[in-house]
Order: C-alpha cells, then structure tokens, then sequence
C-alpha cells in the first residue's frame, strides 16, 4: 500500500512537472463551457432580412413597420431587381426577402384579397421555416385586427407554463452536453495517452520489471486525472451557477458522486484504448474518433435521438455521454433524486466494469 | 529543391509505415460524413404529448382528435390528474402535458371562452418553442372551427385576407443534411490539417529526432515546407473523398465552381497547417500538443457555425466566430455549394482566410528555433 502512494506521489509529480499542460487541463474546460454556455444559441434574432415594397401604400406599409417592430429582423428596405435579389442571396446578406406587388391596398380594399410574396433562403431549412413563421404570423395578426367587426380571435385560450427552462436559454440545454463532452474526452485522452507515452518513450518497461503490480502502476496513473477531473467539475458547476444562471436543483453530492463515476468510466475507456495502442497519436485519434465524434452526435443533446434512424438510436445507448448528459440534466435542471436515474449510472458501472475487466486481461506485461 | 523531394520522402514513408494512424486519418472522417447528416436531423416531428382531461366531454374528445391527426404528436401517456402526468416528463417519456380543465364543455358554451393548460419541458429550447407553436397553431384553428360551427347563420363579416406565397431557395425540398455536408468537409480538413502536422513535429520533439534535423544544413522552411506538403495533399485528397461521397450518397452537385472550392481548400489547408505549426513551436511534449490542439479544434468546430448558426450568437461571441478562419470557409463552402456563388461574392472570405494563413505560418516560422 505504501508503495501505491509513492507511484501516485510520483505520477503527481510528473503531471505538476509539466505547467503548460496542467494549465490547458485545468483551464481550457472551464473556459470552453463559459464560452459555449454565452455563445452557442437556436434562437434566431436579428435575421437579415429585405422588404421590397412596389406598392408604398397604406396597408403595406402598415405592414412594413409591423414587421420592423416584432423584433426578430434586421428589415432593409431596398427595391431591387430579380437579379439584385438573387445576388444578395449568393452573397448572403440576407436571408428572407418580402414582396409586395403593385396596388397592394387596391388589392386589398377592392378584391378583399391581396399576395405577398416571400421568399427564403432554404440553404438552412430550420431557419427559413421559423423565420417564414414569423412573418406569416405577422400577417395573420394583421388580418385579424384590420378586419372589422372582429370578434374576440381565441375562444380556447391556450396557458403555456416552460417547466425547467422558462425563459427558453440555451445553456440549461448546451451547459450538460458540453460538460459531457468535454470530461470525457479529458479523461480518455489525458488517460490513454499518459499509458501510452510511457510505452512509447520506453520507460514502461522499467516500471515493469519493478517489483510493484503493473495494475496497481496503471490505477496509481489515473488517480492524478482523476482529481483534475473532479476540480473541474466543481469550477464548471460554480460557474455555470454564477455566471450562467443556471440552477441546481438537485442534490448536489449526488451529482458530484455521479461525476465521479462518469470520470471513472472514461479513465477505464483511456485504459482499454491505452492496452490496443502503441503510439501516442494512435491513442489520441482513437479517443478523438472513438469519443468525440458519437458524444457529439449521439448523446442527444446536439441532435434529438428521436429523429434518428433506428439503428444509431441503437448505436446511442454506447455512448457513455449520454448517460451522463441525462444525469446531469436530471440533477441540476429538474432537481430529480437518486430514483429517478438509477439505471443511468447502473448501465456507467456496467460501462466500467467491462472496459475494466477487458483492458485488465488484455494489458501485457511481458515485453514482446 | 533536391532536399525538399527527399525530406518529402521520408515523410511519406513515416505516414504510411504508421498504419494505424492512417488508417484513423481517413477512416475517422468517411465515418463522420456518413454518419452525421443521418443524425443532424432538427426536424421536430413526434412530439410527445401526455394528455390530462379532466373533463371527457364531446368538445374536449374533438380538440384531442384534431391535435393527434395533426401528425406532430404522439400520445405518449393517458393521466388523470397532472401530477400523474408529470412524472413522464421527468424521465423523458413526454414532452409536454397538455391539460383539460373540468367544465371545459360547459363553460366554453356558456361564457364562450375557456383554458387549456400546457406544460413543457424546455431544456431543449427549440424542441420547447416548436412543440407549443405546434400546439397553438392547432387549438387556433380549432377556434375557428367552432366559431364557424356557432356563428354559421349570420352574414360574413367583410374581412379580407392576405395570401403568402412562400418558396423556398436552394433547398427546396427543406432537407437537412444538404447544410451539414459541405460543413463538415470543413471539419474534416480542420481536425486532419490542425492536428497531423502540430504532433508529428511535436513527436520528433518529444523522441529527440527533430535534433538530429535540426544539425543537418537543412534550412528552416524546407523542414517546414517537408512537414506541411504530405498533409496538405492529404487534406485535399480527404476533401476530394468527401465531395465524391457529398455526390453520390447524397446527391448534392456543388451549384459553384469546383476549382473555386479546391482553391479554397488550399488555402485553407495552408492556415491550418500553419495554426499546427505555431502550436508545435510552442510545445514540447505530444501531450501538451493534443490538449492545446483539442482545445481549439473544439472552438473552431462550436464557434464556426457549423451546428448552430454564428447570427445567432450575442455580438461578442461574433466576434470571436469571425477571428476563426473555420468560420469564413464554413460560410464560403455552403455559399459556393447550395447557392453557386461565385468569386465575386466570396472574395472576402477567401481574403480572410488568406490572410490567417499568412499570419499563422509567419509566426510560426518566426517562433521556430533550430537551437534551444
């Protein structure tokens, strides 16, 4: 036992050794949630768009200044030609552009029916949908308070209370997903490759021919970035609540036991890729490939897991992240116990046991 | 010239004796490119709905039938109070609760007005806003509905209407993956470009072989132009993998100039390129490399718009978007693929990116010391 706190003393000592790294372990991570929890947004404000009124009569411009006033647009009020229009499409100044025609209020008054034209930039399809929404309900609002002798619009009054999230933010949603990510590609990384250096630089084989058990060398190389990973789970809460306004409304020990389990389980995945690799870089793509890449798609939190094809649902129940991406939304957002997410951090154990138990029997001991 | 082929050689023979990198290299990103527009789906459809009536009367049956044939929803729970109800909502089951009041009938003909409740979960923001636009948009015609049904006898009020014709551009059949692929022949060419050149230098560093280089006449640039060349061509041949199966898998011809695209592929490798060089001059060990390289490759793949639109950001978080060179070739390559822009409208991307190239690779080379 006092040999396993000396190896650990030791894998500390290498890993304070080395400053840069530390840094970008402690640092990064923390600056990435902040920077992602401010920026990444689906909300769409002040979209770019053209209105280009031929008519300049009353009602369209009644219109125009309703469109200008809902907020959600950037109105330039040009007349352009087809091909003018089409060129600010290319170039990507705008992204919607309203039509009036000729004698729209004659239209109107006389006909009792009108047209506008609108067209959208269907290159992104989920803006051009709410941004055609908008301005269609613009219309329709319209319609409704010019028509005379209007009656009360809505006899069934809808009530819409958002549970957990109210004022409809992003980061309650992207402020789990990131921190998924981001630990566990940390612990992969930082724990395969560390394995794996050692392999590479040689020095394994003098660690094993000690006379100290090789697991106990491999279990004392986690235990640094095992900590790390914990600080930065208490610098990505403590931020997230002071800076993000996000909540926590569940008991915050048992999120941290949560953690501590999910890091467990991507220090036992650096461990299993550390026994299949011999090079650094061969590692570090690994994890890159093997962890980012489905955490990013996978894990439901960039991507709802609803609308994929069955067999990458299938595939999503792999994926560590998003396991840990429900507990954690569970936890902090809809301040949900222990009950409630029991089969999540079941299916991490069953995770880490197995990542254990395989790179435990395959990790060699011998030299070749 | 002689010592640039050779230094050439040597660097092929090293990436292709490494098979399992190599093989991650090429394989990683064909994976990514088949995988993600399958998955990059933000279409909303299926909502689940748990359904709290509290009144079972004949106009309270009509609204439930009318929300459900809409298509968007699905019962996913039948309750008869709302605190039953919400328990679904906490593990994910439903994504609302739509609730019923008692004399829901009764006072909707009586007073002619009456609520309906509906509580969302909205930590997914956008699956929240959608959900209930849905909703209302549905309980709004059925409004009408019974209004003409009550108000059928008397004369047409003299209300007008305003047709919207709508079409939409350069997707018309409104299809996700269309906006993803050529993306992520971006992220592509930014995970092979940022990442290889920094840790293969960083690697010799790390071994001690970039010593025995860096005692040859071998001037600085060649050595460098040697690391960058492979790893440029590898890029663009990715990138011409890439097109292919944007072509044949998906079916997306680029609208634009094909040699426009590679001409920014070049250019972008050669910031890329230049970003990992700097990177390398500034480590020392494989380690500090790929936490530094994974760093940043993180911002530029979250911050260039490649999942979430960059207009939607708050302004200071504009600005960091537009001092990527990611961001600029993520909004060129769609520009030039969906709506066939052409050099003229892309000029300032292409500028832009230029210019990071320049910056990156003078620096770095200016950092980097043959001597310690």
């Amino acid at each position: 036992m006092k040999q396993f706190w000396v190896f650990i003393k030791k894998e500390f000592l290498q890993v304070f050794r080395d400053q840069r790294t530390l840094l970008m372990l402690f640092g990064l991570p923390v600056a990435e949630i902040i920077l992602f929890g401010f920026a990444l947004s689906n909300d769409i404000k002040n979209a770019n768009i053209a209105v280009i009124d031929y008519s300049r009569d009353v009602a369209s411009q009644q219109l125009v200044e309703k469109i200008k006033s809902s907020g959600y647009f950037q109105v330039h009020e040009v007349l352009m030609s087809h091909e003018e229009l089409e060129a600010a499409f290319k170039r990507g100044k705008i992204k919607l552009a309203v039509i009036f025609p000729t004698n729209f209020y004659q239209d109107l008054s006389h006909l009792n029916k009108a047209q506008i034209q609108v067209i959208a930039d269907a290159s992104d399809p989920n803006t051009a949908t709410e941004l055609t929404g908008y301005i269609s309900s613009i219309v329709t609002d319209y319609q409704l308070k010019s028509a005379t002798g209007a009656r009360p619009s809505y006899v069934i009054v809808p009530e819409v209370r958002m549970l957990y999230n109210p004022e409809l933010a992003s980061a309650p949603n992207f402020v789990p997903g990131v921190m998924a990510m981001i630990l566990l590609l940390i612990c992969v990384m930082m724990g395969s490759v560390s394995i794996v250096k050692e392999k590479e630089l040689g020095t394994m084989e003098i660690l094993l021919v000690s006379p100290f058990k090789p697991i106990l060398i491999i279990f004392a190389k986690m235990v640094p970035y095992l900590i790390i990973s914990m600080f930065n789970v208490a610098s990505i809460l403590v931020l997230s609540v002071y800076l993000l306004d996000m909540p926590i409304r569940g008991s915050i020990p048992l999120l941290f036991v949560e953690s501590f389990l999910y890091i467990v389980t991507g220090l036992s995945l650096g461990l299993l890729i550390s026994t299949q690799t011999d090079s650094q870089q061969t590692a570090m793509f690994s994890s890159m490939l093997g962890m980012m890449l489905p955490t990013m798609l996978l894990s439901g939190y960039m991507f709802p897991i609803e609308n994929m094809p069955k067999i990458l649902q299938g595939l999503s129940y792999l994926v560590p992240s998003r396991w840990y991406y429900n507990i954690v939304k569970d936890i902090m957002l809809k301040g949900l116990g222990f009950s409630a997410i029991w089969k999540e951090t079941l299916i991490l154990l069953v995770m880490t046991a197995v990542a254990l138990v395989v790179s435990l029997r395959s990790f060699k001991i011998r030299l070749e | 010239m002689r010592t640039l082929r050779f230094l050439l050689q040597k660097e092929f023979i090293q990436i292709f004796r490494d098979k399992a990198v190599f093989r991650l290299i090429i394989v990683g990103p064909m994976l990514q490119l088949l995988i993600l527009p399958l998955v990059a789906n933000y279409e909303v459809k299926d909502i689940n709905l748990a359904l709290v009536d509290n009144d079972h009367s004949s106009y309270s049956q009509k609204l439930v039938e009318k929300i459900m044939s809409s298509g968007y929803f699905r019962l996913s729970d039948n309750e008869s109070s709302y605190e039953e109800a919400m328990p679904g909502i906490e593990n994910d089951n439903s994504d609302l609760i739509l609730e019923i009041p008692q004399n829901f009938e009764k006072d909707l003909v009586r007073e002619g007005t009456q609520k309906v409740f509906i509580a969302v979960d909205a930590i997914n923001g956008v699956k929240a806003a959608l959900g209930s636009a849905y909703l209302n948009t549905i309980i709004g015609d059925f409004n009408n509905d019974i209004e003409m049904e009550w108000v059928q006898s008397e004369p047409a009020t003299s209300s007008f209407t305003i047709d919207i014709a709508t079409s939409y551009w350069y997707n018309p059949l409104m299809v996700y993956f269309i906006l993803m692929v050529p993306g992520l022949l971006v992220n592509l060419l930014t995970s092979v470009g940022g990442m290889q050149a920094a840790l293969n230098i960083v690697r010799e560093k790390e071994i001690g072989t970039i010593e025995q280089i860096n005692v040859t006449p071998i001037k600085k640039h060649i050595f460098i132009l040697g690391k960058l060349i492979p790893y440029a061509l590898m890029g663009l041949a990715i990138f011409t993998i890439g097109l292919l199966i944007g072509r044949f898998v998906y079916g997306i011809v680029p609208l634009g100039n094909v040699f426009l695209l590679y001409f920014f592929a070049i250019t972008y490798m050669f910031a890329l390129l230049g970003f990992g060089l700097l990177i390398s001059t500034y480590c020392d060990t494989q380690q500090q490399a790929i936490s530094l390289v994974f760093f940043f490759i993180m911002i530029f793949q979250m911050m260039s718009g490649l999942y979430t639109s960059v207009d939607n950001m708050p302004d200071w978080a504009q600005t960091i978007a537009y001092c990527l060179p990611t961001t600029y070739f993520v909004e060129a390559i769609r520009m030039i693929v969906l709506k066939g822009s052409g050099v003229s409208d892309v000029l300032g991307h292409f500028g832009a990116i230029l210019l990071f190239g320049i910056i990156l690779n003078s620096w770095a080379i200016w950092n980097y010391k043959k001597t310690s």
